[in-house]
């Protein structure tokens, strides 16, 4: 955990007592809409098709107990009695009344919590690794970095207006768990040739209306470096990004029209300016805001205790959710437990008030009080004993959130869409939960593998259909919802954008889509172990697009 | 469905109604004749034809402290007089999500 200081308190709570001033001033007409509606975007309060909408960041993933009984608290309080929880590591509460919201951002703000930087043309919320910290194959804690950008680009006047939003991710595996490629700017930190650590970084990452993978620019830069790098990047966005066209300010265009090589010569010029200046990181205080981040006093325990080889005998259902849910951690004796938040018909990323009270609850009792979010929309409890999985396993299966559906196909990620959004064009959520019904049988499920399934309502792509390994897309066709159907696309180590199989569905045939592309992936696997995404390599989209429109 | 976020240009072809979201809790609203703002899309004014949608528009318009993002929407008008909305977006915005929220669905 991460524990802010007096200045992070105040800042949060003075901008609590500045919008509760401003939100008065909009109630009494003292503002207009055009002048209220940058200041509460500010804050991440957006208005959507029936209401507000607060979206508040949880800096890369990383919640506390105390913190997720607080969400739950405020969904009770002043929502309907839940979140959703979405792609980029913030929880939306989507019924928020504006004469409420003061009184919910300071409650919020007991806890550390706000919305500040989760909209608007500024560095959005920071993200990582869900398992920062605890991934066997990490190098060092990414969210030390994190939060070293994060304490810089906060309410920075500079960066308080650039052409378009920025949103900022850092790693630090072999294994790729945060999709960097997908962001405005990456850090991944790395070791050169002669072992030491620095970050390689890569920029004009984006999905969206023109999506493109990020490209990297420096291979190597030294840690001492990281944030004079991202100021220079983020100047070098400031001075040439566009401003006159919405669809081309986001710093991939830029990117794209300059060429990578030219920008990042103009990066380099700028960063050559201002590397050895105040912006040079010293270590003590990177060592000072790593010291802020607390670690579990864990005890010194062996893998694989017989407690729980006997009872992953026992009970084939919980030795199931061993295998798909649990993985292991850097601490030998503890585990990595995802919390499956896609029940069969249910809204992927949502959780119920009662739910997140239960999980805080099971992480003071199991996980050192700690409580983390991916990308994917599920949560982590990072720090369990392997001797209280099954005991935790009881618990969670109670409160529904041990499916043992993990990077299966009915793990779906999946925007609000047109339930929800005012940009949406067509619905996501019930395309998600009317695949959830038909990939029912878990066994199916597990004989299709490792399968990744993305939804976005339109084209802003929040729902990342662009690298989903099957990728769903809603457009609207004459004032219907259609679906455009992309294979392939992946947002690992090895970054792909998915490829379109043919001409959009309508809405009453995604599910069967969906399920034709499942039985030609079974009929044309190599072998039982070629992972879908595999075989869509090897073969290309062509048979699929020939199964899938054979009939239609 | 084309968010009227975009609407730049105001075409009739059939019924139409001006509707925005309540300024104190974001809640879906219609235009009244009277000049009040309803959460029922019975009690909205209809027009069908230039003149009265300007009119309704640009008073709703004027009236920011109680609605924001007023924009013209489609609404169907059955035989019986009941009015419904013209499109899905507007349903669901009448209606709400149309799948269950969570606390409906489970625990």
């Amino acid at each position: 955990m991460y524990v802010y200081d007096a200045f992070d308190r105040t800042l949060v709570a003075e901008r609590v007592a500045e919008f509760r001033d401003q939100v008065a001033r909009r109630l009494s007409g003292e503002l207009t809409e055009e002048e209220f509606k940058p200041l509460r975007l500010m804050n991440g309060v957006y208005l959507q098709l029936h209401a507000y909408m607060l979206r508040i960041a949880i800096p890369y993933g990383t919640l506390s107990a105390e913190q997720l009984r607080m969400l739950a608290h405020v969904a009770r309080r002043y929502d309907r009695g839940y979140g959703h929880f979405t792609t980029r590591q913030n929880i939306q509460f989507h019924w928020i009344k504006l004469e409420e919201l003061p009184d919910a951002m300071a409650e919020l703000a007991s806890v550390g919590m706000h919305g500040m930087q989760t909209s608007g043309n500024v560095v959005r919320n920071i993200t990582t690794d869900q398992w920062a910290g605890v991934a066997p194959d990490e190098i060092e804690d990414p969210r030390v970095w994190a939060e070293v950008i994060r304490q810089h680009v906060t309410l920075h006047p500079e960066f308080s207006f650039m052409p378009r939003k920025f949103k900022i991710a850092v790693g630090a595996s072999a294994h790729d768990r945060a999709a960097l490629r997908i962001h405005d700017l990456a850090l991944r930190l790395h070791r050169n040739g002669s072992g030491e650590l620095g970050f390689e970084v890569m920029v004009g990452g984006g999905l969206g209306r023109t999506p493109f993978l990020a490209k990297t620019i420096k291979p190597f830069l030294h840690k001492r470096d990281v944030l004079s790098y991202v100021e220079a990047v983020l100047r070098t966005y400031n001075q040439f990004g566009r401003r006159d066209n919405i669809y081309k300010a986001r710093i991939k265009i830029l990117v794209h029209e300059l060429g990578v090589d030219a920008f990042a010569k103009e990066v380099d010029a700028e960063w050559q300016s201002i590397k050895d200046g105040m912006l040079a990181l010293d270590a003590a205080v990177v060592g000072e805001i790593a010291g802020r981040f607390s670690y579990p006093d864990y005890e010194r325990l062996e893998d694989s205790p017989p407690g729980l080889i006997e009872a992953r005998r026992a009970d084939r259902a919980f030795d199931t959710w061993v295998i798909n849910s649990v993985s292991n951690h850097r601490v030998p004796g503890y585990a990595i437990v995802t919390l499956s938040l896609k029940p069969e018909g249910g809204t992927p990323g949502d959780a119920t008030a009662a739910q997140m009270d239960a999980i805080a609850d099971l992480a003071d009792r199991y996980s050192f009080g700690e409580v983390r979010v991916g990308h994917e929309q599920n949560l982590v409890l990072p720090h369990v004993p392997q001797r209280d999985l099954p005991a935790l396993w009881r618990a969670l299966d109670a409160i529904g959130v041990a499916l043992p559906n993990v990077n299966l196909i009915s793990d779906i990620i999946s925007c609000p869409g047109l339930d929800y959004c005012s940009l949406a064009n067509a619905r996501s959520i019930p395309i998600a939960q009317e695949i959830t019904r038909r990939f029912r049988n878990l066994d199916l499920q597990r004989d299709l593998g490792r399968l990744h399934v993305n939804i976005s309502g339109c084209i802003n792509a929040c729902g990342h259909h662009h690298v989903g390994h099957i990728g769903i897309l809603g457009v609207e066709k004459n004032g219907e919802e259609f679906y455009q159907i992309t294979l392939g696309g992946k947002a690992d180590e090895n970054a792909t954008l998915g490829a379109l199989i043919g001409p959009a569905v309508p809405y009453a045939q995604v599910a069967d889509v969906v399920e034709d592309i499942a039985a030609a992936y079974l009929e044309l696997r190599a072998q039982p172990d070629e992972l879908f995404i595999d075989t869509v390599k090897r073969t290309g989209v062509e048979p699929f697009r020939e199964r899938v429109y054979a009939t239609r | 469905m084309t968010s009227p976020l975009d609407q730049k240009k105001i075409k009739i072809t059939g019924p139409v109604v001006v509707t925005a979201n309540r300024v104190i809790d974001g809640a879906v609203v219609y235009r009244r004749a009277d000049g009040g703002w309803s959460t029922h899309l019975d009690d909205a004014a209809i027009a069908t034809n230039a003149t009265g949608i300007h009119a309704l528009i640009d008073a709703a318009n004027a009236d920011d402290l109680r609605a924001v993002g007023a924009y013209v929407a489609p609404v169907k008008v059955a035989p019986g007089g009941e009015v419904r909305p013209g499109n899905l977006r507007e349903l669901i915005r009448l209606s709400g999500p149309t799948i269950d929220l969570p606390v409906t669905f489970g625990i």
